[in-house]
């Protein structure tokens, strides 16, 4: 027995001196560091982006935003309301423990509890073993989003979050305050193991020396990643070489980092669009639909996409990017101050009237400066803006209670699909059915409610498509909201170190598949 | 007896300043946002919010949730971190020792030059060195910390690479004290933030001391110093200078906690995981439990250290009585 034990460990020191003579690390600064170790416990961009360290999904987005296979192997359709995927074999978790249909059932009923993922998850009825490489999941309807969803499925190890921790306290539990046991422990099936982590400090990984994928190109065997706050520190530790990588990267410094001869910039069109909502409820006159479109043609969004994102964002007309299902290419930004005039006589308010305006001044790259472009423009047609702007902790209550006639809002769509915009921008605001949640402008169109639920349930990806397209084009005409931009997105690396392969629009970057020279 | 009167009627001030910073801190946690906020995605529900906030109490009466903070308080509980998840002083705590040796760090080199410089200034003031220093001293009075800042990490580590730029590098434990001061790594990470922290205090320092001593210069004694044929040496750093030190040491007594607010900008934007840099962290998270515990102890060092050069002044200068001292 004892001897069994020397030859593994003596291979064990084998594997890992040969591992080592290629080992590479990546040092790598964000914004902020991740909030907690369980992926369920806060949807939200940090969250993701460990979880694709840690875990593995069941199909991942590729760059052209299309699927492609991770624990899942295939999947198909066996009826309208069932897809059936087909699990890799021989996928180990961090524990050790082999992963099976059950944990992945297991990790899909633990999402239907969460309170931040449940209402993604609220068009799937249930998950079901098949056997155990293969599990069903279930929608109520007929649901065109399925595969989008399982880009959300990351695999926990059923049994490592089974039982109780030391306090008693169940090892699944979700808690958004306090200690628990899944916020602070993790077992996934993903490229890196975290070895230690001081939080807002510091994180380091290894990479899982039992990770399924074999074929994956990455290279990097430790991750160091530190959490920078300020963007001109974070972009003077790349340039110093402290670190490696670096995200987000401020517009201001994107210059100087693509000159510099030891780094890289990457950047992308993002998918986050920027939006004024005029509220009808409180200011009567934005219930006329040429006021609307007068405002709309009087804000030069191109210009602000030049003058105050630098060109670091691209002018939209419409909700949703190009690349989604409901993208018109024919929509584009209309600014005509003349046509936007004519509009306001039209109307009978060429002597215009006031309102109130607020925006954040730390959530969106720039949004002060935007909103205080605006309310300049606007002035232009003779609507005096009295703008408020304020920190995002501050804002958000306000705008839950709608406290200004027009206010900022930027979105991003957690399923990547155009309807998730109108769900919560554009329907008719409702507590009962929960739509219209982020609607401010208290905009509504019976015609754009039901086309949105209509394409809940359509499969077909090119009538779906057709209906989604339809609705962009109704808001467009109806100017039920002033579209601004997508932010662009951007990340900056020492050369040498491959990112342009592993970034995405979604901003995961996947580093288990990063190479470094 | 004195000491032990003044002490105490000290102890019950503190307890009553504390009580007012808490009320006040408790009060404004309102204004400063919606933690709920911070702590869900952007889709979750307004009805769901509302449970959690429901289940963390935060919906109660303003003086039931006062009541139940107090409670836990007087017991040494300040509540738990929504964003660390454990109690907000052991956070502190934790972070406490990082902005130390900050203050350390810098308090050595405002000492080691503000000291020389201020004196040297004031003996021969009308040396170039000197008027190059007072010159000196107004624009380091008037840049702000965060270009300092700024600057210094662009110089020193992106265009030189002498220095790293951002966090607190290695840390050793000594003496049961976990501190960059007892490794290179560490020290070397200690510099451009000291400098920078230092860079507002220095001036002043340096100011003070000139004037405070130029003043003394022309007293009095000193001239009868002189006048008794005594070396100048003597003159200047015995009689002198020890008179200078008084009002230098009130005025950096109170200085500290002017420090410990210019840490914030410091530590944000080195990075250095200090408690300041916790409190602005705090205060974008809307994590109300530890901005409170953050006020609550900054108020405590501010009391503590007030007293403290309270306690000392009357020892330095037996002229200044006590509050309450019998005269």
């Amino acid at each position: 027995m004892r001897k069994i034990f020397t030859a593994a460990a003596v291979a064990a020191l084998c594997l890992g001196v040969s591992a080592g003579v290629q080992a590479k690390t990546l040092k790598m600064a964000y914004d902020a560091d991740p909030v907690s170790l369980d992926p369920h416990e806060q949807l939200s961009g940090g969250t993701l982006q460990l979880s694709h360290m840690n875990f593995d999904p069941l199909v991942r987005w590729t760059k052209d935003l299309g699927f492609e296979p991770r624990l899942a192997e295939s999947w198909e359709r066996i009826d309208e309301k069932t897809m059936r995927f087909k699990l890799r074999k021989g996928v180990k978790f961090h524990s050790g423990n082999d992963l099976t249909s059950l944990d992945i059932v297991w990790t899909f009923d633990r999402l239907k509890k969460s309170p931040d993922f449940k209402g993604l998850f609220a068009p799937f009825e249930s998950m079901r073993v098949v056997d155990p490489l293969t599990v069903d999941l279930v929608t109520a309807e007929p649901y065109p989003l399925v595969l989008h969803q399982a880009t959300y499925i990351f695999a926990m190890d059923s049994n490592f979050y089974t039982g109780f921790d030391s306090k008693g306290k169940s090892k699944a539990a979700i808690v958004k305050h306090g200690d628990a046991f899944a916020a602070t422990n993790v077992s996934g099936t993903g490229p890196y193991i975290i070895t230690s982590r001081e939080q807002g400090v510091k994180v380091t990984f290894k990479r899982f020396e039992g990770y399924w994928d074999k074929k994956s190109p990455g290279n990097v065997t430790d991750i160091i990643m530190t959490p920078i706050k300020e963007g001109p520190t974070r972009v003077a530790a790349l340039l110093s070489g402290d670190v490696d990588f670096i995200a987000p990267v401020p517009p201001t410094d994107m210059d100087r980092i693509e000159k510099n001869a030891n780094t890289n910039l990457v950047t992308m069109g993002g998918t986050r669009i920027i939006t004024f909502q005029l509220n009808q409820n409180r200011i009567k006159q934005f219930k006329d639909k040429r006021v609307r479109q007068a405002i709309v043609h009087a804000i030069n969004n191109d210009g602000i996409v030049q003058k105050i994102m630098k060109g670091f964002a691209t002018a939209a007309a419409q909700q949703g990017p190009k690349g989604y299902a409901g993208f018109v290419s024919e929509l584009s930004p209309r600014y005509d101050l003349k046509k936007a005039k004519e509009l306001m006589k039209e109307a009978g308010l060429e002597g215009g009237f006031s309102v109130t305006m607020m925006a954040p001044n730390n959530r969106y790259v720039n949004d002060a400066k935007i909103a205080e472009a605006v309310a300049s423009m606007l002035s232009k047609i003779n609507i005096k803006v009295d703008l408020r702007t304020m920190p995002k902790a501050q804002y958000w209550p306000e705008f839950d209670k709608r406290a200004a006639d027009i206010m900022m809002i930027g979105w991003h769509s957690d399923t990547e699909d155009s309807a998730n915009f109108s769900e919560f921008l554009t329907m008719t605001p409702s507590e009962e059915t929960g739509y219209g949640q982020y609607n401010s402008g208290n905009y509504s169109n019976a015609k754009i409610d039901e086309l949105i639920l209509k394409s809940q349930s359509m499969t077909d990806p090119v009538e779906r498509s057709k209906v989604l397209q339809n609705v962009e084009t109704i808001l467009y005409d109806e100017a039920a909201f002033v579209p601004l931009h997508w932010q662009n997105l951007a990340w900056a690396a020492r050369k040498g170190v491959n990112i342009e392969s592993v970034v995405n629009v979604m901003n995961f970057p996947y580093l288990g598949d990063l190479v470094i020279d | 007896m004195d000491y032990l009167y003044f002490a105490i009627r000290r102890l019950l001030q503190a307890v009553l300043v504390m009580f007012v910073i808490s009320l006040i801190g408790f009060s404004i946690q309102d204004n400063l946002g919606d933690p709920l906020r911070e702590l869900v995605g952007q889709s979750v529900s307004e009805k769901e919010r509302q449970a959690l906030r429901d289940r963390m109490g935060l919906n109660d009466p303003f003086f039931i949730q006062y009541g139940r903070f107090l409670g836990k308080a007087v017991q040494g509980d300040l509540g738990n971190s929504y964003f660390f998840k454990k109690p907000a002083l052991e956070v502190i705590a934790a972070k406490f020792p990082a902005t130390l040796e900050l203050v350390i760090g810098a308090t050595i080199i405002i000492i080691s030059f503000a000291l020389p410089f201020g004196v040297y200034c004031a003996i021969r003031p009308k040396s170039w060195f000197a008027k190059f220093i007072m010159g000196f001293s107004i624009i380091g009075i008037s840049v702000p910390v965060f270009l300092t800042a700024i600057f210094s990490i662009y110089i020193f580590s992106v265009e030189l690479g002498w220095m790293p730029s951002f966090g607190r590098g290695e840390t050793r434990d000594l003496l049961g004290w976990n501190s960059g001061f007892f490794t290179q790594d560490g020290l070397v990470h200690l510099v451009l933030p000291s400098i920078s922290l230092a860079s507002i205090m220095m001036p002043l320092f340096i100011r003070l001391i000139r004037s405070e001593m130029m003043e003394i210069l022309q007293m009095e004694y000193i001239r009868f110093a002189w006048a008794k044929g005594l070396l100048p040496r003597r003159v200047w750093f015995l009689h002198a200078f020890k008179n200078t030190l008084l009002p230098v040491i009130t005025v950096g007594g109170v200085q500290v906690g002017t420090m410990l607010a210019y840490t914030i900008l410091t530590e944000s934007v080195f990075q250095w995981p200090g408690m300041g840099f916790l409190f602005l962290e705090a205060v974008n998270r809307v994590d109300t439990p530890l901005i409170i515990a953050y006020i609550i102890v900054v108020g405590l060092i501010f009391v503590v250290t007030n007293t403290f050069v309270d306690l000392l002044y009357t020892w330095v200068n037996p002229t200044v009585k006590l509050v309450g001292q019998k005269s």
